[in-house]
């Protein structure tokens, strides 16, 4: 039983730490809050979904298709829907005020998209589910490529942030985007930089929870939650933080559902989040508060 | 800035009693639209009463709407209905000021992060009590409750509620509240509790929610987790606000008449897409509205008022 939470925590808790660590660059770059971000795993889910069940193609080829297009996409949204809002915004309160608004609106068209097309069923497909033994306990294959794969792509990721030079700028950006800008980073490039990739690492993790996880339609939201949670609890911006307390967060998932009842890993994880508002309201791993 | 003219209390007083006598003219499909127009209202105004003034914006409108729904399915059959009610608002209260207090002394988007999620853990939290301790999920809602009495009990409910506003808007802590949603600091240096204005605020609100599920609840029969707890409620109530102009009392008011014909239209000829034609209006709003129709027509007001100055201004006055 502990050997299999901690296996199953563990490679939940590495998308998770993923998915959170995308959303905290495109927090963090841009300055907009993204309601939206959720929605972009499940649109991904359902897309191998589909794709796979056309083709018959392993779902992990399909996200060198995916991916790009959640990038595109993300950064489509950044440069035709953001941008109004930020010219428009007199301060960087009136800014996340008003991206948030135009992003909770942003859930509902997406998901109303997705509900059009599949309905509010529960999804999912077989790949790759052949049990696999570890010491005692028992895993599926897929859960355990899929880990390896967000254990991959999340170290690719956080070492461009912070050994290439486009990753400097985001950096930069995040930390400050007007003494940024006086340096000549052009910020709203950045930004939708910030955006497409944020989308993309979504889309990724969309992918790779497919392989294993039952998905709805109406499923976005909570992945959005989870996240916003794991950047909130590990301070905005601390892409590595939020590796590790994503990495908790599924932990914590699987201990809970293990040991206590599946029915109450929100619960749970809300108190958990309460706490660390109360106790660092500037997070876990944050040093200056916003 | 305080004004003592009874002048809005005897017209909220006369608009709320010619409407009362509508049951008497309409038919019960008519009323049963009222109804539902009449429960927006009672929401957007209770949410426009806290975020307006705070620029707080709570995501979890439905976590009181539903605490208030379950609180008469659970105790509606057992105690006389005014205490059913009563004890719907304690909850509801409650629930808010362990929220706010947990939440409202940090920046707004802390709180609106955490009022995103609440009506997800909120659900859960519920089915899990009600698959593990009363062993079944739904619950039945059987009370001797006319549609007539629906209506006036919303109808009252919204009548306080409004006199409610503009009483607190013309008292000392409404007067607290502009300067805090204007400027916290300059709020706190002059000795002004932001923390606890925005909680007394957010408590009030949250207390008229569950009052308005509490009403609503007979009209359902059967509810469970999953129907009290929808987050589309909060979003609905969300762009009622916004489209009528969160700054004003009668803002959300007039955004919930305005969008419950709206949805009307929508979930009548295209139920498949309403979640998709929802998000659209919603992002044109933000778009086009960013102070909603009252924020528009005052700024059209404005800009009328001063068009004899811009033409001698000349190139000053091209600003705005």
């Amino acid at each position: 039983m502990f050997l299999f939470a901690l296996l199953s925590g563990l490679t939940l808790g590495g998308v998770y730490a993923l998915v959170a660590m995308g959303l905290t660059i495109q927090y963090s770059v841009s300055r907009t809050m993204n309601l939206g971000y959720g929605e972009f795993l499940i649109a991904a889910a359902f897309s191998v979904f589909v794709m796979f069940g056309a083709f018959g193609i392993s779902p992990y080829i399909l996200a060198i298709l995916v991916v790009p297009v959640a990038f595109g996409v993300s950064w489509l949204i950044y440069r035709v829907m953001l941008m109004p809002i930020v010219r428009r915004a007199r301060s960087p309160l009136a800014l996340e005020i008003d991206s948030l608004l135009l992003t909770f609106g942003l859930l509902f068209a997406i998901m109303g998209v997705l509900l059009l097309i599949f309905g509010s069923n529960y999804t999912n497909y077989y790949y790759l589910s052949v049990p696999v033994r570890i010491l005692d306990a028992t895993v599926a294959l897929n859960r355990l490529v899929s880990f390896g794969a967000a254990v991959i792509v999340g170290a690719i990721g956080y070492w461009l942030l912070m050994r290439t030079r486009t990753g400097m700028v985001l950096r930069a950006v995040s930390v400050d985007p007007v003494g940024a800008r006086l340096v000549g980073i052009d910020v709203n490039w950045a930004a939708g930089l910030a955006y497409g990739l944020g989308g993309a690492i979504a889309a990724l993790g969309g992918v790779l929870i497919s392989t294993y996880m039952t998905f709805t339609a109406e499923m976005g939201v909570v992945f959005t939650m989870k996240a916003l949670i794991v950047v909130i609890m590990a301070g905005v911006g601390h892409v590595l933080g939020a590796l590790i307390a994503g990495m908790a967060l599924g932990l914590i998932e699987a201990f809970v559902s293990a040991y206590l009842d599946p029915g109450l890993t929100i619960a749970v994880i809300y108190a958990v989040f309460l706490l660390a508002l109360i106790i660092r309201p500037q997070g876990i791993f944050g040093r200056v508060a916003r | 800035m305080i004004s003592r003219s009874p002048l809005p209390y005897i017209g909220i007083l006369a608009i709320a009693g010619m409407v009362a006598l509508l049951p008497f003219i309409v038919s019960s499909f008519q009323l049963a639209f009222a109804i539902g127009l009449l429960n927006f209202a009672v929401l957007a105004t209770a949410w426009g009463l806290f975020s307006g003034p705070t620029r707080y914006i709570s995501l979890a409108s439905v976590v009181f709407f539903g605490i208030g729904s379950y609180t008469v399915a659970v105790v509606g059959e057992v105690m006389p209905w005014p205490a059913v009610l009563a004890l719907a608002a304690l909850i509801g209260g409650g629930v808010a000021l362990v929220v706010g207090l947990a939440t409202l002394r940090l920046a707004g988007i802390y709180f609106v992060i955490f009022t995103f999620g609440l009506s997800e853990m909120v659900r859960q939290l519920v089915t899990w009590y009600e698959v593990n301790v009363t062993l079944s999920v739904g619950r039945y809602v059987f009370l001797d409750i006319s549609q007539t009495q629906i209506f006036w009990q919303l109808l009252a409910l919204l009548t306080v509620v409004m006199i409610g506003a503009v009483a607190l808007q013309r008292s000392r802590l409404g007067f607290a509240l502009r300067v805090i949603g204007g400027d916290e600091t300059m709020a706190r240096h002059f000795g002004l509790n932001p923390t606890f204005a925005k909680l007394a605020l957010f408590v009030g609100s949250s207390m008229i929610m569950a009052l308005a599920g509490a009403i609503m609840a007979p009209r359902w029969t059967y509810i469970d987790p999953a129907i009290a707890f929808n987050i589309t409620l909060s979003f609905q109530v969300v762009i009622m606000g916004l489209l009528g102009g969160m700054h004003r009392i009668y803002g959300p008011l007039l955004g919930a008449i305005l969008m419950t014909f709206l949805f009307e239209a929508l979930s009548d000829r295209f139920p498949q897409a309403f979640s998709l034609l929802l998000g659209v209006v919603f992002i044109l709003i933000v778009y086009l509205l960013p102070n909603g129709i009252v924020g528009r027509v005052e700024e059209l007001i404005a800009r009328t008022r001063r068009k004899p100055d811009n033409t001698s201004a000349g190139l000053i006055g091209e600003r705005s």
